[in-house]
């Protein structure tokens, strides 16, 4: 190597370590005053922690007296719900776009599309005294109204987008394997479940991520649709935080725990993530 | 004739959706603004188009259109030549390259939620790390300095985005070919010029579905305002979403007003929404 190589590499490293380093600062503090008594805090700024000193125990705390626990189970409930419910009306409204001919198809599909043109930011406040009202709803109230599971996932089981993603993935199929499938006796239902989905499926679980994360960072509508009872953690994490300063141990590893699903998923489904996250934006 | 049912029969679950959640909602909340309701309770009265007018006019609503406008053009450009900065250097092919990336993209680990809870902590005035970094002891908490929540509000977007935009910018730039910056770099081309004239138009729709995707998302963004600002100080912070928020279940809350302000947030995603589907169906006709 020579050197003038030599010292281009280094710049180069140099320059990622300290992007990095800037870029991972916040992350970095979350865990490091997690493990620090808040006292320490309030006397200097502390950038590090050694395995001796650390403290635990804010993360038992903000799991049983924060709620975290309870918090993250709601999320988990609420998501699998939304995720489930987007992917199965995306999967039949666009297996009807794309296979299937009916009067007026083409106006329901722009209807499909003119959703993603409203933002829920516009129309939240009158989704809430719907919710309410379904509370009121004989045999289905308890599970449909305000503060219920239900309640929480209901105005987002189905998306626009995610028509429109699963249509442009079954419009891509070769039209051969349709007649084909046609020939061998296959009805719609043979022909969605065992040769649409099967080959949409990196569309399909581009979807299931997208709508995972969107579900599982929502923020708003849990704010306003539930209490104690069914919050979720990204609501809950509020409420943590606002303790008192002897306990920012607490809010820290609250945050941290509210982060560890997200970077776990990060990590093990690093490339699906990427092509879950770009869907739309590149096609690759 | 069974197909046309069978057509019907899949695509009703999801419009079942959008009937109750999204059209009717959204015929309602405008209905809504047609009505005042008395400040002291009481039954609304029909007032027509002129409390849309009134509140369109109003400073408060002059003030929230300014701060959210305000809020896109900081959030947006700076956001995505961030991204692009880190794509770019996040692109070499080095040893542990890997391990840079991931960090890059750890943002899109936590939620807004999160980032703002966490950097709401680590202002906290008596043991915050980054008031003591910013020397700002003994002086205006940031969050409530009229000047820098602004500043905050939108740094702490823009970190959180980060890793989203550099997520998608390094896609973009997977489609930028190696041989044509090889041969760029055999006919003499610096790294700038490599960059501004080779990668920079191989990767513009990229950035252009960015700018217009971040641009939705930031006219929507509730939870960093809700939960470092609250809107203050003096309203410097008070995004429509925000506003649509504390008119509507304010107290008393104000269904007619917020309806006013819920509408212009929706002509402006309207017009966004547009853009965004044109490049949706241009991009994905164009590849099949």
């Amino acid at each position: 190597m020579s050197g003038r190589r030599w010292y281009r590499t280094a710049g180069r490293y140099a320059t990622l370590t300290v992007l990095a380093l800037m870029f991972v600062f916040p992350l970095y503090m979350m865990v490091v005053n997690s493990l620090l008594p808040p006292e320490q805090l309030l006397k200097k700024a502390n950038f590090w922690v050694s395995p001796g000193d650390a403290l635990w125990g804010g993360y038992s705390t903000a799991w049983n007296d924060g709620h975290i626990g309870e918090y993250l189970g709601n999320s988990v409930v609420v998501t699998t719900l939304i995720v489930a419910g987007q992917v199965v009306t995306a999967v039949l409204a666009a297996y009807a776009f794309a296979f299937l001919d009916f009067p007026l198809k083409r106006t329901l599909f722009v209807v499909f599309l003119t959703t993603m043109m409203i933002p829920f930011e516009v129309v939240f406040f009158v989704n809430l005294d719907t919710i309410t009202d379904f509370g009121d709803l004989p045999l289905v109230g308890d599970y449909v109204g305000f503060d219920t599971y239900g309640g929480l996932a209901l105005p987002f089981l189905a998306t626009g987008f995610g028509a429109f993603l699963v249509r442009q993935a079954f419009l891509s199929l070769p039209r051969d394997l349709r007649d084909a499938a046609a020939l061998d006796g296959y009805g719609h239902f043979r022909f969605l479940t065992r040769v649409a989905i099967p080959l949409a499926r990196p569309s399909i679980a581009a979807l299931g991520l997208f709508a995972f994360f969107g579900a599982w960072n929502q923020y708003l509508w849990p704010l306003v649709a539930s209490t104690e009872d069914h919050r979720t953690v990204q609501v809950g994490l509020g409420f943590v935080s606002e303790g008192s300063v002897d306990q920012v141990n607490v809010a820290f590893a609250a945050l941290v725990l509210a982060s560890i699903p997200l970077f776990v998923l990060l990590i093990v489904f690093q490339k699906q993530l990427v092509r879950g996250l770009t869907a739309g934006a590149v096609k690759g | 004739m069974r197909e046309a049912l069978l057509g019907y029969a899949l695509v009703l679950p999801a419009l079942l959706v959008f009937g109750t959640f999204i059209f009717y909602p959204f015929v309602r909340t405008a209905w809504l603004g047609l009505f005042e309701q008395p400040l002291f309770g009481g039954d609304s009265t029909w007032v027509g188009l002129d409390q849309y007018l009134d509140e369109w006019r109003s400073d408060d609503f002059r003030n929230s259109l300014f701060v959210t406008v305000k809020f896109a053009v900081f959030t947006v450009p700076v956001g995505i030549s961030l991204g692009v900065l880190l794509a770019v250097v996040g692109h070499q092919r080095l040893r542990g390259i890997g391990v840079y990336r991931t960090i890059f993209s750890s943002t899109v680990a936590t939620s807004i939620a999160v980032a703002s809870v966490l950097f709401f902590t680590l202002f906290n005035q008596q043991l915050g790390v980054l008031t003591k970094l910013l020397n700002r002891e003994g002086e205006t908490p940031v969050l409530d300095d009229p000047r820098l929540a602004f500043i905050a509000v939108c740094g702490v977007t823009i970190w959180q985005n980060l890793g989203l935009s550099f997520i998608v910018i390094s896609a973009g730039l997977q489609a930028v070919p190696d041989e044509l910056l090889e041969a760029a770099r055999v006919d003499g081309a610096g790294a700038f010029r490599r960059f501004f004239r080779v990668t920079m138009p191989l990767l513009s729709p990229t950035l252009l579905f960015a700018v217009v995707v971040g641009s939705i998302l930031a006219f929507q963004a509730f939870a960093q305002v809700d939960l470092l600002t609250e809107g203050g100080p003096g309203d410097r912070t008070n995004v429509l979403t925000y506003a649509i928020k504390t008119t509507a279940l304010g107290n008393p809350p104000d269904q007619g007003a917020a309806a006013a302000y819920a509408m212009a947030l929706f002509a402006i995603t309207l017009l966004l929404t547009v853009v965004q589907l044109r490049f949706l169906e241009r991009r994905v006709t164009y590849e099949r």
